[in-house]
């Protein structure tokens, strides 16, 4: 509940303000981006976030998320991490041409 | 220091530790409480006490959010999958914390609707799914998960849902730092702060902890050599006769905090008048309740609570533990009646609590030391 997992935004999603499409080693899922997207600067491809049950929580730069995914890993938690992300069920999974973009 | 060569950059560990040494007075005793149960999972994961002088003590604080829940709210939440219109969902960490007639986890066992949710999102689907049934997120934590209750709160009431609740158990880390502040048992030097909680928080709430207790608070990154550092930046504090907060995360911790989730906080929940910790009593205003405003989601209006009050199992010492007055392995039942696989109490449930944390690290360790057979 506590982890936070680094992701990368991939793709905003059209018409749902609220959604981005992150990446975490090769995952895509949909996380909520309300508690950044209203502070400036905007958020853009390529951001780093650490992302917490659901939300993108905070910004990180590239060297910080490294910095996480190997400190998930040291922990021990880097696959409950992806277990936890897999999980979102609150939005259905990219579709198949969202994945390729 | 002979784990140091284990580090990803043992140089810089060695030269921390080092500083560390050189910084503390010989025959002062030094009681550092790491606030945050990230924190304590990291310092036993990584043995980080190998690489401090004897005289620092790091006494683990309340920052674990199953750990802290009194066994009468997981009763209370519980007492709501009795009923065969609920979908009572919880986090992960929620599954395995022991009730007084078994844990989340043992009720869906024996039939119960009660199902393990990544985020309250996922809680607010099964509500869209199910129109037909009453969905009840059994909400935990501190101010690092509060605002996404509160953002999942905004979004049911836009989609006008029904049959969507909270049970709403958020708990604030500055109150109970207080509390311990003013505990005549604890002794407690400086903190270690918490780093997801001030990515929310940020550093002002800490300033009265230097200002009227005369302590430093150094908020502080996972990696062992965060760790380290703030440790150094606290004893450099106390060496000077100066008490400030200093941010030794700030490559993740804003100062401000996060302004959009503590308005979503503000705009759903008001503090309760007071709120039982387990280990730590009652404190007042150290939680969060749902706004009238929202009180069609709040499932303690919603339902009726028995309100249910346990004593912890007498030989249990969870208190005690996690006011820092016994070390894990100091309770009774520790490592023989209550382990990760069959916890009797929340500190050997999750990985963040310190009895667990000290079982899988320290333990191991020290078996790994000893003799076969000793």
């Amino acid at each position: 509940m506590c982890l936070a997992i680094p992701g990368k935004i991939v793709e905003f999603v059209v018409g749902q303000p609220h959604l981005a499409v992150i990446e975490v080693s090769g995952v895509r899922r949909r996380v909520n981006i309300d508690l950044l997207r209203d502070e400036p600067p905007a958020l853009a491809i390529g951001d780093w976030v650490l992302i917490h049950v659901g939300f993108a929580m905070s910004r990180i730069g590239v060297a910080e998320a490294e910095e996480q995914m190997r400190l998930l890993a040291m922990l021990g938690e880097d696959r409950l991490a992806m277990e936890e992300l897999e999980g979102y069920r609150f939005t259905e999974p990219p579709a198949r041409a969202e994945e390729i973009a | 220091m002979k784990f140091v060569d284990e580090f990803r950059n043992p140089t810089l560990i060695r030269q921390a530790s080092e500083e560390i040494h050189r910084l503390v007075e010989p025959g002062h005793h030094y009681r550092l409480m790491e606030v945050c149960g990230g924190h304590t999972h990291a310092i036993y994961r990584f043995a980080l006490e190998d690489v401090l002088p004897d005289n620092i003590e790091l006494v683990h604080g309340p920052g674990c959010p199953v750990c802290v829940l009194p066994m009468g709210r997981v009763d209370d939440g519980l007492s709501l999958a009795r009923d065969p219109n609920v979908i009572l969902t919880a986090f992960g960490d929620m599954m395995r914390v022991p009730g007084r007639n078994g844990s989340p986890l043992e009720h869906k066992a024996r039939g119960a609707d009660v199902r393990m949710v990544y985020s309250p999102l996922d809680a607010l689907k099964l509500a869209e799914q199910h129109p037909d049934r009453d969905v009840v997120f059994f909400a935990i934590g501190f101010e690092t998960t509060a605002p996404s209750t509160a953002l999942t709160l905004q979004r049911a009431r836009m989609l006008g849902l029904e049959n969507f609740s909270v049970f709403c158990n958020h708990v604030t880390i500055i109150p109970a730092i207080r509390a311990i502040l003013d505990s005549p048992d604890m002794r407690v030097e400086a903190f270690i702060g918490p780093g997801h909680v001030s990515t929310v928080i940020g550093c002002r709430p800490y300033e009265f902890i230097c200002r009227d207790y005369g302590k430093p608070l150094v908020t502080s990154g996972f990696e062992p050599l965060d760790v380290l550092q703030s440790i150094v930046m606290i004893l450099r504090q106390l060496r000077d006769g100066r008490a400030c907060v200093e941010n030794q995360y700030a490559r993740v911790v804003p100062w401000e905090g996060n302004r959009p989730a503590l308005r979503a906080m503000a705009e759903v929940f008001e503090l309760r008048p007071f709120f039982e910790w387990r280990g730590l009593g009652f404190i007042s205003q150290s939680a969060l309740a749902i706004r009238e405003e929202f009180a069609e989601f709040d499932a303690e209006r919603r339902f009726r609570m028995p309100g249910v009050r346990v004593t912890d199992p007498k030989a249990a010492q969870c208190g005690e533990v996690l006011k820092g007055v016994l070390k894990p392995h100091q309770c009774k039942l520790f490592g023989r009646e209550c382990t990760p696989e069959h916890p009797v109490g929340a500190l050997m449930v999750s990985s963040e609590g310190a009895c667990a944390a000290y079982y899988n690290f320290a333990l191991r360790k020290s078996a790994a030391a000893e003799p076969v057979g000793v």
